[in-house]
């Protein structure tokens, strides 16, 4: 640790040693759950404790075989792409708007705007299911994809205009001078640079709505039942591998879009330094 | 004539410019504003409007005006202090016979049974035998002799109370509150009162849940704010990963280990320290194991920010004007951290207060917390009217709370790109 140096008298070198400890066993808290239900999936048997009897991929040829699980795995994604690629118009649109406003009333529109985040799951989903039931949008695609458009949206306007932030309207400016036309100018100038902000905005849309299972609770039919709510009802009724197989196709994913958005970071981070 | 009048001339053309400028940016705030437009108008129709429409629900109160609308005009100018007059007992027994036709009956015994337990089998038993009830001399001694409930004023306030169109009575009961016969707010009888011990225990829990996200994230947040950046990128993954993992992969793992012949009790029974397994789940702690688990990067990332923000430079100074680690540590660093605990705290408790999904599944009938019941009202008994008050209640409580949260992280200019 390059900290210890600094770490003269015994009295914090105890209190350092203190931290590592505390932080080691809440990182333990924290993963190990996480890491433990993995392997239980290949198990051969069906008891979901250890020592495993031997080794097989049975629990995902269940999942794969199983039309109830294959079709809530293909809900997820209709429902996760769509109202992606929704919010990500939208946010979009918003942030650019946000960015460019003055007036006292911001504040006021932009916490409107970011609300969906604090309202509770289960306020929203029961004021949609009232609203939308009588209007023909439950038990159907299109409410699942305004619903969580609505939910996902305001992530995409908080990565976004973050980057817009950071983003030097000269550069607007400049191309406005030089002739472009604002669509031609968002297109060849602004987009590239705020394309890295773009992309994890639809990260964290998408994962937004891949994780949603209260409104799918409320407003799903039978055939729009997605993963998290296959797995709700699993675990209600009896945990058998299955889900567990189901816990790790759906860490998976969330591993991909993690590493995705640190290698955006990652990449942005290198853009500034390289710029500055 | 050249050098007569220059700045004259420059003040000619001055003018239009500042009104071409001012044009300018007001058709710039015009075009922006319609760049926000349709987010707004969307937000409007799919998260406003149906929670407008929730909050409507709590005071809504037309069903018994719709099933017994002559009832409810007859009794409108009744003062409540004795038995209604005849013309109202003539209009309750037309009311209920067009309404047994139309079979509307059970719209208006399912509300006014809320308000007096056994109102609809008076209701409906009046419905049944009120056509083939032999004729007494007034309506009064005929729907007196079907029901003898009809001859009690309590029978007929609890119609008055629920004449619409707005009602209190639902808010009033998500505070153990009810009016009593003669219109002042009492509280409730014992055996409807359970929701203010709801609230209590959902405030209880989240708190505790804070506690424990602040007491473990501190001493993380603490050691990745110290740490150089490469070891700490490196751990922070410990974090991040969790807090992207699906909710439902985290409850179910939960319940993997914890259940009765889980991984745990596996383990403690296998080492020889447990004979018989112990409840870990289905309880207040596994409730509180597993929403801490879910929480608690909540409560790391905002007290990480903070502590990032302080300077070594103060620990040195105060190390060097003589303070013990000890109370540098106290008077110096802490002091600092004191909004990240803050927001991290108070976004804890926030989310902790709506949570569902987490107690439905690993909580006993003790541990649920409000929002169980919301569901509960919505969609299993269809009382719409408690569950929207019950709804209002710990949406007011969110937004309070949120707005606490908005001026402490507005203080500290975390609000990222978003303020200008």
């Amino acid at each position: 640790m390059s900290d210890n140096s600094s770490l003269r008298t015994p009295s914090q070198r105890i209190a350092w040693t203190a931290t590592i400890a505390i932080s080691t066993l809440v990182f333990i808290f924290l993963i190990a759950p996480i890491l433990a239900i993995m392997p239980l999936s290949f198990s051969s048997g069906s008891y979901l404790t250890y020592p495993l009897p031997g080794l097989s991929l049975r629990w995902y040829d269940d999942f794969i075989n199983s039309p109830r699980w294959m079709n809530s795995l293909k809900n997820s994604m209709i429902i996760g792409v769509a109202s992606t690629l929704l919010s990500m118009v939208l946010g979009t649109l918003a942030a650019l708007g946000l960015a460019q406003w003055k007036s006292r009333f911001k504040p006021l529109v932009l916490a409107f705007v970011l609300s969906p985040v604090v309202v509770p799951g289960v306020i929203t989903a029961v004021g949609l299911y009232f609203f939308f039931a009588p209007i023909g949008l439950t038990g159907s695609y299109l409410g699942l994809i305004l619903a969580h458009t609505a939910l996902a949206t305001p992530f995409v306007v908080i990565t976004v205009g973050a980057t817009l932030q950071s983003f030097d309207t000269n550069l607007a400016r400049a191309a406005a001078s030089l002739g472009a036309s604002p669509l031609q100018a968002f297109r060849r100038v602004i987009l590239p640079l705020i394309l890295p902000g773009l992309a994890s905005g639809a990260l964290f849309a998408f994962a937004t709505s891949f994780d949603e299972v209260i409104i799918v609770l409320f407003m799903a039919g039978p055939e729009q039942r997605t993963l998290p709510r296959e797995m709700f009802s699993g675990i209600r009724e009896n945990i058998s591998p299955t889900i567990t197989a189901a816990a790790v196709i759906l860490t998976t994913v969330s591993v991909v879009l993690l590493a995705t958005l640190e290698a955006l970071r990652r990449r942005n981070e290198r853009l500034k330094a390289g710029g500055a | 004539m050249t050098t007569a009048s220059p700045t004259g001339a420059n003040a000619q053309a001055e003018v239009p410019l500042k009104r071409r400028l001012r044009r300018a940016e007001r058709t710039r705030q015009v075009k922006a504003l319609a760049l926000v437009a349709p987010l707004l108008v969307f937000l409007l129709f799919t998260f406003a409007g149906p929670i407008a429409g929730m909050l409507w629900r709590a005071v809504d109160d037309r069903e018994v005006r719709q099933v017994l609308p002559q009832t409810i005009a007859a009794l409108a100018n009744w003062d409540g202090k004795e038995l209604p007059d005849e013309k109202a007992y003539a209009a309750l027994a037309s009311d209920i016979l067009a309404a047994r036709a139309a079979g509307t009956i059970a719209i208006a015994a399912k509300r006014l049974n809320y308000a007096l337990n056994g109102f609809r089998t008076i209701l409906t038993s009046t419905a049944r035998n009120l056509k083939a009830a032999p004729e007494q001399r007034t309506a009064r001694e005929t729907l007196g002799k079907i029901n003898p409930a009809w001859r009690e004023r309590a029978t007929w306030t609890t119609i008055k109370n629920a004449s619409g169109p707005m009602t209190g009575f639902y808010l009033l009961a998500a505070l153990d509150l009810v009016r009593n016969a003669d219109g002042a707010i009492v509280a409730a009888p014992p055996d409807q009162a359970i929701y203010r011990e709801i609230f209590a225990r959902t405030f209880l829990i989240s708190l505790g849940v804070t506690a424990l996200c602040l007491i473990l994230g501190f001493p993380v947040a603490y050691l990745l704010a110290t740490l150089p950046p490469g070891r700490s990128n490196l751990l922070m993954i410990f974090v991040l990963l969790p807090f992207w993992t699906s909710l439902l992969v985290r409850t179910c793992a939960w319940i993997v280990l914890l259940q009765s012949k889980g991984v745990v009790n596996d383990s403690l029974h296998w080492l020889g320290i447990i004979d018989e397994p112990l409840r870990l789940i289905y309880n207040r702690f596994g409730v509180c194991v597993a929403m801490t688990h879910v929480l608690l990067p909540f409560m790391i990332l905002p007290l990480y920010s903070s502590m990032k923000a302080i300077s070594p430079a103060y620990m040195r100074a105060a190390a060097s004007l003589g303070a013990p680690p000890l109370t540098a540590f106290l008077r110096i660093y802490l002091p600092q951290t004191l909004p990240g605990i803050g927001a991290g705290s108070l976004l804890v408790f926030i989310l902790a207060l709506g949570y569902y999904i987490t107690p439905a599944l690993v909580g006993g009938a003790a541990d649920q917390m409000i929002s169980y019941f919301i569901a509960l009202y919505t969609t299993e008994t269809a009382n719409w009217g408690l569950a929207s008050a019950l709804g209002a209640v710990l949406l007011l409580a969110t937004l309070l709370l949120a707005l606490v949260y908005g001026k402490l992280v507005q203080g500290q200019q975390v609000t990222g790109g978003m303020k200008n």
